[in-house]
């Protein structure tokens, strides 16, 4: 008991703080942090590219009419977005789909680079959310209103509904439309961070058996299988957030493609 | 002694606003659970469904997310 006392007294607050990781700081030096600082933000995203860019070029490089695992992976990751906006968005979306097959690259490949020991999840930060979820939004918008007109805007119209609903049901959606944007980025954002938060509150329980070991025998070893269980969890989200961000692209894409209701 | 009690509050908000994760889990549930309901009556009409099914988690999860984020607001930004 006086050893737990004693430990519960040394360990105040945790040993790092779980939202360290989401800093973003300079990648070389201390520097302030500026326009166009190289942070480490910028490091990971350039390591993304670089992945994704060696999966896609170096895996159809060979073109082999038996593939190669490398180039399984790829020809596995192209059929299923194309599969994806043909099913979801009709194939009058097809234009679009190297769009879409990039956005799903990019979100995927930087989740599970996040998912490195010691690495940045750029996707935790709303910043970086927003910007893709922004250009989704102003390109279906854009598209809408360049395919079908005036037109568009029946897509706020429910001419399925009785009359005297159709003023309060155009509000309704002429708000949910503008929201788009934003769940579309926080969720994300959202799941990421608190998967990565999750890791590591357990991450700084871990270590509980340095400081006491009466406290450490019962709560390291829990935190450590609670780490292995919410890493698997997060491998999973990681995959079915970058489905869902692509996934929701298709769903704005097809009304603005064919936008009556 | 004015700080301890806005962190008190601070503290206080970001509890509760964690309560609407259980309104998260329970509309992902339903989501999930009808859509296993559904599959198992008609095993063959499952397969075309699944994008509809992560669609409507999406929506409902989306939804626990703000929640968690009026959390962090609460913690950090306010």
């Amino acid at each position: 008991m006086a050893t737990e006392a004693q430990g519960a007294e040394k360990s105040e607050g945790l040993v790092f703080h779980p939202m360290d990781q989401f800093i973003v700081k300079p990648f070389f030096g201390d520097g302030p942090v500026g326009t166009f600082t190289f942070t480490n933000v910028s490091f990971w995203m350039v390591l993304t590219v670089l992945a994704a860019a060696a999966l896609l070029v170096l895996g159809t490089s060979g073109r082999s009419v038996i593939p190669s695992r490398v180039q399984s992976i790829a020809e596995l990751c192209y059929g299923f977005i194309r599969k994806m906006v043909e099913d979801v968005a009709s194939k009058e979306a097809l234009p679009y789909f190297p769009y879409i097959m990039t956005l799903f690259v990019f979100v995927l490949f930087s989740n599970f680079l996040g998912l490195l020991p010691g690495a940045f999840t750029t996707t935790s930060h709303i910043a970086v959310t927003a910007v893709l979820a922004m250009m989704v939004f102003v390109t279906v918008t854009v598209l809408g209103f360049v395919k079908n007109g005036a037109g568009f805007l029946g897509l706020f119209w429910i001419s399925s509904a009785p009359l005297a609903l159709r003023p309060i049901l155009a509000l309704i959606e002429v708000i949910s439309y503008f929201v788009r944007p934003v769940s579309h980025s926080i969720r994300l954002a959202g799941n990421m961070m608190a998967g990565h938060a999750v890791l590591k509150v357990f991450a700084a329980f871990a270590p509980m058996i340095t400081i006491s070991v009466g406290i450490g025998i019962l709560v390291t070893p829990l935190s450590i299988l609670a780490i292995a269980a919410i890493y698997a969890l997060e491998v999973l989200v990681a995959f079915i957030q970058a489905y869902v961000f692509t996934i929701l692209t298709c769903v704005y894409l097809k009304d603005a493609l064919h936008p009556a209701h | 002694m004015e700080g301890d009690i806005a962190q008190m509050g601070q503290f206080i908000g970001a509890g509760l606003a964690s309560v609407g994760m259980g309104g998260a889990a329970v509309g992902v549930g339903n989501v999930v659970g009808n859509y296993l309901a559904g599959a198992l009556r008609n095993p063959s009409a499952a397969a075309g469904q699944t994008a509809t099914m992560f669609i409507g988690i999406a929506f409902a999860e989306a939804l626990g997310i703000f929640s968690f984020l009026v959390a962090l607001l609460l913690m950090f930004a306010v």
